[in-house]
């Protein structure tokens, strides 16, 4: 009896620890007072002014942008490279697959550098400065990998033979995989792109290395904010970005368990 | 009827955005410009010798030791509970875990800065409780705790995944033939559950080991670990060569140690990829 009443103060315990700072942040966000030691009254002054704050509306819209954009072309490059991958060779098949999780494993901040050498490197030929467009690309990079890995399941779930079928009643190849194939797949394709959407919303420090000045996203604005220490206006944003990020979350989270349990049940 | 080629896209793209930025990395870790061009040098990943980074290098394991020592303690128990039987039908609160993992490193660093910072809640109620405290705010236990803060959910989970997955049967059995809590914890549970406490160690210290947001935000300007050392390298002092070259061997080390973790990890999950 002592000793589960002491697990449910333990779990209780962390518990608080890791919501009472988010939670003390977004009461915060609604505080009319300055100074965080003090209850000045609710206000939703904080999030008018960030709505008028045009620096903010602009990181938005690149925040955004970059992450649709980023998202769409991974999940059509991670999806292709998916289907080749699943009927690749054995060998070939690991050395890619090794390849793939190479960004995965790598240190952020490496993966950033590098790709910021590739690019500055590469503006001579180019004529692309460190901008918008260099962090799409860096984006679009760190997604692959993610979409790949949702959608290579699905396929090992496919059954072969009735693409082959496909095949034998007089499809062709890409009619088949358009039709019979893409369909099966879809849910872990859907999963990738939300999966590539909410990390490209997320990212920091890929993008802070990859973009040049002027050009900034939600995160480098906060960070940039942040540095010069605590500021009520990035309470409301963050408020407002924790939201969003728990609303996404959470539409992954049951799409992906109705996936699992689907796949229980063709497995039946 | 392969269709080995619908990857040709992702493998070009991976030529040029991988491959490539990793051997400019390469290039520029071991060379530099000097009257007769460029030339082949090994005097920027020697630098890293130098007492001054080496103190960098050391402080950066430190603090991401002691983080990781403090999520092991603090997670194991948090593990075992959420996957005890009165929680293990409980999927909420694992979900619960799941989300803090999910939301903005920067916001949760950030989250901190308000409370400990002067005047905000922590030191408001430290003063109230007359407990004397100076600086909070920018110290080592701050970066500390909020690496901890940042980090304990990618301790908790592989442990608690493990856990979940370990026969019962096994204690019972232990249980039947009269084993007492502590002794199927310190002989059947613990040694089951290495997998997950190795992969929950890589996950913690590797990324504590890089951070530069939390040590910047939460230890101040004057905080140097080896994040903040490669992002002044390229952002500040503009020292490219000496930048990759930290970069580099960086990269090398923990590739080479989450090489050895799954080689462990592999032994009993059986199915990864490497």
């Amino acid at each position: 009896m002592v000793a589960r009443l002491a697990k449910r103060i333990y779990l209780y315990v962390i518990f608080v620890f890791l919501y009472a700072p988010i939670v003390v942040l977004v009461v915060y966000s609604f505080n009319e007072s300055k100074s965080r030691g003090h209850w000045g009254g609710f206000t939703l002054k904080w999030y008018l002014e960030l709505f008028k704050d045009t620096e903010i509306s602009r990181a938005l819209y690149n925040t955004l942008m970059i992450a649709i954009l980023s998202a769409i072309i991974a999940t059509i490059i991670g999806t292709a490279a998916a289907i080749g991958i699943h009927d690749m060779k054995r060998v070939k098949k690991a050395i890619v697959m090794n390849l793939t999780y190479l960004p995965v494993l790598n240190p952020d901040i490496v993966t950033g550098v590098s790709l910021m050498l590739l690019f500055v490197f590469s503006k001579a030929v180019t004529q692309i400065g460190l901008g918008f467009f260099t962090m799409l690309l860096a984006h679009i990079t760190f997604n692959i990998p993610y979409v790949i890995l949702s959608v290579l399941p699905k396929l090992k779930q496919l059954n072969k033979y009735v693409y082959e079928a496909a095949l034998d009643l007089g499809a062709t190849p890409l009619y088949a995989l358009w039709k019979v194939v893409i369909p099966e797949i879809l849910p872990g394709i859907f999963t990738g792109f939300l999966l590539a959407f909410t990390l490209s919303i997320d990212d920091f420090v890929i993008s802070f290395f990859t973009t040049g000045s002027g050009v900034s996203n939600l995160s480098i604005y906060v960070y940039s904010m942040a540095r010069r220490g605590v500021n009520p206006k990035i309470n409301a944003l963050s408020t407002i970005m924790f939201l969003t990020v728990l609303i996404l979350l959470l539409i992954v989270n049951k799409r992906m368990s109705k996936d699992n349990s689907n796949a229980k049940e063709g497995l039946k | 009827m392969k269709k080995t080629w619908y990857s040709y896209p992702y493998l070009v793209w991976m030529a040029i955005f991988i491959v490539v930025p990793f051997l400019l990395l390469l290039f520029y870790s071991f060379t530099a410009s000097t009257d007769q061009g460029i030339v082949f040098t090994l005097d920027h990943v020697k630098r890293l010798w130098d007492p001054i980074y080496l103190m960098v290098l050391l402080r950066s394991i430190n603090l991401a030791l002691i983080c990781t020592i403090i999520c092991l303690i603090v997670g194991y128990p948090v593990s075992l509970i959420l996957a005890s039987k009165e929680y293990s039908s409980n999927k909420v609160l694992a979900l619960l875990f799941v989300i803090p993992m999910w939301i903005n490193f920067l916001l949760r660093t950030y989250a901190w800065m308000t409370l400990l910072e002067k005047d905000g809640l922590v030191y408001t109620i430290l003063e109230f409780l007359h407990i004397p405290n100076t600086q909070l705010l920018y110290t080592d236990q701050a970066v500390v705790l909020g690496m901890v803060y940042n980090f304990l959910p990618f301790m908790v989970l592989p442990i608690y995944s493990v856990l979940t997955k370990m026969d019962k049967h096994i204690i019972e059995a232990a249980e039947d033939l009269g084993a007492n809590y502590i002794t199927v914890l310190r002989r059947i549970i613990i040694p089951l559950s290495l997998p997950g406490v190795i992969s929950g160690i890589t996950m913690v210290f590797m990324p504590a080991v890089t951070t530069f947001i939390i040590s910047r935000l939460l230890g101040g300007g004057h905080y140097i670990l080896v994040g903040n050392l490669i992002e002044q390298q390229f952002m500040v002092v503009g020292d490219w060569n000496f930048g990759s070259a930290i970069s580099f061997v960086l990269m090398v080390v923990i590739l080479i140690s989450m090489g050895i973790m799954r080689k462990y990890d592999k032994e009993y999950e059986g199915g990864a990829i490497w």
